[in-house]
């Protein structure tokens, strides 16, 4: 194929052949920036929480008339929901991973340090916490129920008798290993406390992107407390297998029938939970990929409208290089040549303009650095949208017959 | 000779079909992604109370020190204050009018026993609130500053609120029981909707709002555990007292300053209280403090998230690349009637005339690509409304406003983006076009 008349020809139209390819150039620095937060988006979203999410089921309750019995009824109610047939576990907690609320406690390790060693999501639990969500014990050893005590609301500041952690907290706070034993020290915890169990998993109440949490996403303790509150609070409950649908109905009952003096604002699994907590990354993925879609919809009706014209124009050229002995292939090629130059001219501009616009958005919205990858496959993308975008007018071309150049115009 | 010209417009328009169905499609489609991302950051965005948003103030002051922000705003300041310094700034009055305030929430008990009880959002509030924020009222009105002395058992609750308790009748004056406590109606306010509701934006500034207001020291007295963000430095006492002796901050504080020498007075306050703190001992540090206006606040705040954000920028860049489809394409049929114009100008049509006539053209390509754009546009709206939380796109909905910025924005940029085929159209030498017919 020959360049110099392709490239004479498009000097001569000029603006069209800049319009297509600085077009290009947008969807493609568009196209991977979407794609890019696309893939955060969904990895984001999939995180594991550490619990077993499809038997476990969240209960929010809160009591009417702060009751001087609270510690009595929330015993009460949780020997009530371990004992509904179809329950593995049960206990009561603050909050849960993905509920959005919660309490961080800087933990250090020496008593006199000024800034945290580590940040970690607190949560409230007895023996029964490991059990009930469903968590993987790796190292030390569970609550026993002479560790559990009454806490009466968070300005209730008597420290733990020891504390579960994760193990990418342990693994932060003593990166040699051999955490369980050890002592660390809490921000709101006078006096020291000993690390007694780990385990493997358990993400914060945090999950939005960027959000609280992201710095310290399976940063988490665990503190043996029954957690006696007038305010809101969770009983997490564990279905056994297959019993989910039972349980979800019966147990809330059950804790109506032991008393109506309490608000249950909300019944729900923790499947329900992780859907409500990232409605928003899925949106942002579904919109970012329609306008991904429309936007090369645009592009390619763009280029076809354009070299259509392009083609309307030249018919008596055609026709006379078809007569001259030019094969329906050559034309066909014509036209594919000039659209993979002025697409090539585009992918390599978007590429630039993609790395930039990603630069600003680092800055901006504390996004992450762009995959070089993504740029390539944009490019690639752009180049063959180009071709297929180009084919049906390249076909149009070819069909003109060489008697045409016989006809006046 | 402007119908004639939208006439001709439109016959040229109906002679190619396809191109122009293309050319209208890709505006519509830019228009109608563009407007959808603008409208819900024009919802989010907008000023709350534009009566009077910059002479409502939000007063910060650094009770923590230099050395004990937790990784948290880089200008060293907390967004809400301790009770200690809550207390101070109120008892000062140095604002025509102020409050310190927190929601809680409470469980309402209903007139039927056999109902289950609901939980509200409650705010402790000083009676300034009422009418620091402009708030209307349907029935009665604001509790009494004696009230707030007296810590007197008394509520203003909202219309919803009354809808549902009392069927909407004048309830002022009738008792309603919060987590087993009776309280007396003062007022009903009237249908107020503050979006964003700027006052505590920890709390869903989109979402449901409060829904019953109290007296601040009563609940304080009552010991309401405060909903919402709280942060804590270092070690505090156990118990309610201590909570109230810390520096853990978890109130919010407006003030109402009329004026702009009022504004300068209270800076001036504000850093002399830091500097009494200062010398009493309790701050270690030279005055930081910091007062700033709805509007900045809401700045300060954040409270736009950044996908709202990346969707305006993604959608922008997708009106771009639309209208330089139409300017393509536009390019392509205008050229194509090169023989035309050609014609028109032998015959005695000035340069200005084929222009005016172009534009005219391009001027109804862009009236239809916006209307189908504005369709486009509620049609995206619906589904942001079904695809995101409440928090982003509650409130957003096509006004007036929307709908003129939407056509105007088409019309203007298929214009802008047609001048270039229309001036190459002007330029059409009548005589070489005549010669190759």
């Amino acid at each position: 194929m020959e360049f110099g008349p392709i490239i004479s020809a498009m000097r001569r139209n000029k603006v069209g052949a800049i319009l297509i390819a600085v077009q290009m150039a947008i969807t493609l620095a568009i196209m991977c920036n979407a794609l890019f937060i696309i893939e955060q988006r969904v990895a984001l979203s999939q995180r594991p929480t550490g619990a077993d999410e499809a038997n476990v089921l969240l209960i929010t309750n809160q009591w009417v008339g702060n009751p001087p019995d609270a510690s009595a009824r929330l015993q009460g109610d949780l020997a009530a929901l371990r004992a509904l047939p179809g329950v593995q576990d049960a206990f009561a907690t603050n909050s849960f991973p993905m509920s959005g609320g919660g309490s961080t406690e800087g933990i250090r390790l020496h008593e006199d340090q000024k800034d945290a060693t580590a940040l970690a999501a607190l949560y409230f639990g007895d023996e029964h916490a490991i059990t009930a969500f469903g968590l993987k014990l790796v190292a030390g050893r569970n609550f026993n129920s002479g560790d559990v005590v009454d806490k009466v609301g968070y300005t209730d500041l008597r420290g733990p008798t020891g504390i579960i952690v994760t193990r990418v907290l342990a693994d932060k706070l003593f990166p040699d290993g051999n955490a369980v034993g050890k002592s660390v020290y809490g921000a709101a915890v006078k006096g020291q406390t000993p690390i007694i169990g780990i385990v493997e998993r358990l993400q914060v109440p945090w999950v939005s992107a960027g959000g609280w949490g992201s710095k310290f996403n399976d940063s988490s303790m665990i503190e043996p407390f029954n957690f006696v509150s007038v305010f809101p609070f969770y009983y997490v409950v564990r279905a056994q297998p297959g019993q989910m649908n039972a349980v979800l109905q019966s147990a809330p009952k059950k804790l109506f029938d032991i008393s109506r003096a309490r608000v249950i604002e909300k019944t729900q699994t923790m499947t329900a939970a992780r859907a409500e907590a990232y409605k928003d990354d899925k949106g942002l993925v579904v919109i970012l990929s329609v306008v991904c879609a429309a936007l090369l919809a645009v592009t390619a009706f763009g280029i076809v409208g354009l070299t259509s014209y392009w083609v309307a124009q030249r018919r008596r050229q055609i026709g006379i290089r078809r007569a001259l002995g030019a094969t329906r292939n050559a034309i066909i090629q014509y036209f594919q040549t000039e659209n993979l130059l002025i697409a090539g001219a585009g992918a390599a501009i978007g590429v630039a303009l993609a790395v930039s616009l990603n630069l600003w958005m680092v800055n901006a919205f504390e996004m992450q650095r762009l995959n070089t990858g993504y740029a390539l496959i944009g490019a690639i993308v752009v180049l063959l949208l180009g071709q297929a975008a180009v084919l049906w007018p390249a076909l149009k071309a070819a069909s003109i017959p060489p008697a045409l150049a016989t006809r006046a115009a | 000779m402007f119908t004639y010209y939208f006439r001709l417009g439109l016959r040229s328009l109906r002679r190619n079909m396809v191109l122009t169905g293309l050319m209208i499609a890709a505006i519509a489609v830019g228009i109608g992604a563009c407007m959808t991302a603008l409208t819900v950051f024009r919802a989010m965005s907008g000023d709350p109370i534009p009566q009077k948003s910059n002479r409502l103030f939000a007063p910060q002051i650094d009770n923590w020190g230099p050395d004990k922000h937790n990784g948290g705003a880089a200008d060293r300041l907390e967004f809400q204050l301790s009770y200690i310094d809550a207390m101070g700034l109120m008892k000062a009055r140095a604002a025509k009018h102020q409050s310190a305030m927190y929601a809680t929430r409470l469980p309402l008990r209903p007139a039927d026993a056999k109902q289950k009880p609901t939980k509200v959002f409650v705010r402790a509030a000083f009676t300034d609130f009422f009418p620091m924020f402009d708030v209307p009222f349907k029935f009665g009105g604001p509790w009494s500053a004696a009230d707030d002395e007296s810590r007197a058992a008394v509520v203003v609750i909202t219309k919803d609120t009354n809808d549902r308790l009392f069927g909407g009748t004048n309830s002022v004056g009738k008792t309603i029981r919060l987590d087993n406590e009776p309280y007396t109606v003062a007022g009903v306010v009237d249908d107020w909707r503050l979006l964003p509701r700027f006052y505590d934006i920890t709390l869903r500034p989109f979402g449901d709002g409060d829904a019953i207001f109290l007296p601040f020291n009563r609940a304080i007295d009552k010991k309401m555990r405060n909903v919402g963000s709280t942060q804590c430095n270092g070690d505090t006492d156990p118990g309610w007292e201590g909570r109230l002796k810390s520096d853990c901050v978890w109130l919010q504080f407006w003030a109402e300053l009329p004026a702009e020498t009022d504004v300068q007075a209270y800076r001036a306050f504000l850093n002399n209280y830091a500097a009494e703190q200062q010398s009493l001992g309790r701050f270690h540090w030279p005055p930081h403090t910091q007062l700033r206006d709805v509007m900045q606040w809401l700045q300060y705040m954040k409270i736009v998230p950044s996908e709202v954000r990346i969707l305006i920028l993604v959608s922008f860049g997708f009106l771009l690349v639309c209208l330089m489809n139409a300017m393509g394409l536009m390019l392509a049929k205008i050229m194509g009637r090169a023989g035309d114009i050609g014609v028109r100008r032998a015959l005695g049509a000035s340069r200005a005339a084929i222009f005016g006539q172009c534009l005219i053209e391009t001027g109804v390509v862009g009236l239809a690509g916006g209307l189908f754009g504005l369709i486009l546009t509620a049609l995206g709206l619906w589904a942001a409304r079904s695809l995101l939380t409440k928090e982003f796109v509650a409130l957003a909905h096509l006004d007036w406003a929307d709908t003129g910025i939407a056509v105007l924005l088409a019309v203007s940029a298929t214009v802008l983006a047609g001048l270039y085929p229309t001036w190459r159209a002007a330029h059409v030498q009548p005589a070489w076009q005549l010669k190759t017919q």
